[in-house]
């Protein structure tokens, strides 16, 4: 065995890896951002609105797709996005298109596979932090005038931030280390940092540079978390509780 | 805004379409895979046209059906006895780690819960490699040293339950440690000052309070033994688990016995979820 740090210059040194890196780590961000406003109403409507009768079955069918596993759900999507998939099949049949859209093998699709697999452990930690919110500040809110954007932006935002916190650093770390969504909904032009390490393990063989990248891939994604706990103000035993 | 407080209709309207909305999209590719099992086609996608049973039962030249597919029944096979083994080291494991992180104080406390948890945060791809070199690293050791072939260190069923054990039993702890947390611990003091020993306390008082929450993580952990890929890629050998076939299969033979199987998997997930709302409700 030869010690050497040349496994972790080659990171470095051939642009494809650090540039598909950067890529992978910006998309992640985006993609953890587009989660969250996706799920958010989702979050407040589950443990705020909806009669507390229906929050468990509600909760139960998020859970479902987590169960099933990401393969399968993965590959529904990969059906439905299909040139001559599902979607495209309807929109052409009711004749709102003359031809099909290109959907799949694109960022697109990617992105809708990764917030799909990753949505549920944005809402989770986002409801339990509101269940504990309550109800009676946002009563007073109102009753003194407030709008529902002033209630949104100045009581409920900052109540909910440790949720929102551990929701975005288990979503992130989720997208950031995903395989199958964009091996499988990617297109070739969606190379992710996971698809390096991969082959490197399973195609071509080279199991030190691998590690290295697997390392670097660890390390630089806790970065962007510690950097984001920085920048939010936030403390990671706070959040993780 | 609140169940408290009035909104106005289109407010309130809005919002429920949002939410209709956002299940629609939850529920679309299960649904879809689901529907798709019986179209009578031999492509995985639409046209319909119509219903058949092909998918599971036919084994003619151009149809294999999934009960009649060796490599897909040997996959589940082999995703069942590693679900199984690894949900019950990881319910061991995971109760005792729960107990002892909740109800004992020893040094590097923090540290090593710290530790405990970080297979929730690492990725799994990263968790396969590491696992895969150092059994591997150890495994050559071991060989050049004493002359021994210990299977279970290369990529084989067994280093596949090892790896998947190692992030199964963190989940079983958080479940059980959450149900542990509203434990009253009077009643194990009780139990200590009628002179029951300590593990008589735990055994006869704590560990049937926790009954429900370990049979739960149990599932849980099966189910995510079941569903792992990234990790368990590095480290299956010859006998794959199904989500490693289906990925395969997916990649690069798609056939609607691919939408047979999903339906399987969705019913019976969909099943046991009714089934558990069924038995929390009675509660």
């Amino acid at each position: 065995m030869i010690w050497s740090f040349g496994n972790y210059l080659a990171f470095f040194e051939d642009k494809i890896y650090w540039l598909t890196f950067l890529k992978t780590a910006l998309y992640s961000i985006a993609i953890t951002a587009l989660a969250f406003a996706i799920t958010f109403p989702v979050a407040f409507y589950l443990s705020k609105v909806i009669s507390k009768r229906y929050t468990r079955f509600m909760v139960l069918l998020l859970l479902i797709p987590i169960w099933v596993g990401e393969l399968v759900t993965i590959y529904g999507w990969m059906i439905l996005l299909g040139d001559h998939g599902v979607i495209n099949h309807f929109l052409l049949s009711i004749g709102l298109i003359n031809t099909p859209i290109i959907m799949l093998y694109t960022d697109f699709s990617m992105t809708i596979g990764l917030v799909y697999m990753s949505m549920l452990f944005m809402i989770i930690p986002v409801m339990s932090a509101l269940d504990s919110l309550d109800n009676s500040i946002i009563e007073a809110a109102s009753d003194l005038g407030a709008s529902k954007w002033t209630i949104f932006r100045q009581i409920i935002i900052p109540y909910a931030m440790p949720g929102i916190a551990s929701g975005s650093i288990i979503v992130f770390m989720l997208i950031i280390g995903d395989y199958v969504a964009p091996n499988i909904l990617g297109g070739k032009s969606s190379l992710w940092f996971t698809e390096q390490i991969y082959n490197e393990f399973l195609a071509t063989f080279n199991w030190n540079e691998g590690a290295a990248f697997g390392f670097m891939l660890l390390f630089l994604s806790s970065l962007i978390i510690w950097i984001a706990l920085k920048l939010s103000g936030q403390r990671l035993d706070k959040v993780g509780s | 805004m609140i169940r408290s407080l009035p909104s106005s209709t289109f407010y309130k309207w809005s919002f429920r379409i949002y939410i209709t909305l956002f299940y629609i999209f939850l529920i679309m590719p299960l649904a879809t895979v689901a529907i798709l099992a019986f179209n009578d086609s031999n492509f995985i996608a639409l046209p319909w046209n119509g219903f058949t049973l092909d998918w599971f039962f036919s084994n003619t030249e151009d149809r294999v059906g999934l009960f009649w597919d060796e490599n897909l029944i040997l996959s589940i096979w082999t995703s069942l006895q590693t679900g199984f083994i690894v949900a019950l080291l990881s319910t061991v494991v995971g109760t005792i780690a729960a107990l002892l992180f909740e109800e004992e104080n020893f040094r590097f406390k923090g540290l090593l819960y710290f530790l405990a948890l970080s297979p929730l945060v690492i990725p799994g791809v990263i968790l396969g490699i590491s696992i895969l070199i150092s059994s591997t690293v150890a495994g050559n050791y071991i060989e050049n040293t004493f002359g021994l072939d210990i299977e279970f260190l290369r990529p084989s069923f067994w280093l596949v339950v090892i790896g998947q054990f190692s992030f199964g039993a963190t989940y079983v702890m958080l479940l059980v440690s959450a149900r542990l947390k509203k434990f009253d611990r009077a009643l194990e003091e009780a139990a200590l000052s009628l002179r029951a020993t300590r593990l008589q306390a735990i055994w006869y008082v704590t560990i049937p309070y926790l009954k429900s929450a370990i049979i739960g993580a149990f599932v849980v952990a099966f189910l995510i033994s079941f569903s792992n890929f990234n990790t368990t890629i590095f480290l299956a050998g010859s006998d794959p688990t199904l989500p490693i076939d289906l990925y395969s299969r997916i990649k690069f033979s798609s056939t609607p016995i691919l939408n047979a199987v999903s339906f399987l998997i969705v019913t019976v997930i969909t099943i046991f979820a009714i089934f558990s709302l069924f038995i929390n409700n009675k509660k």
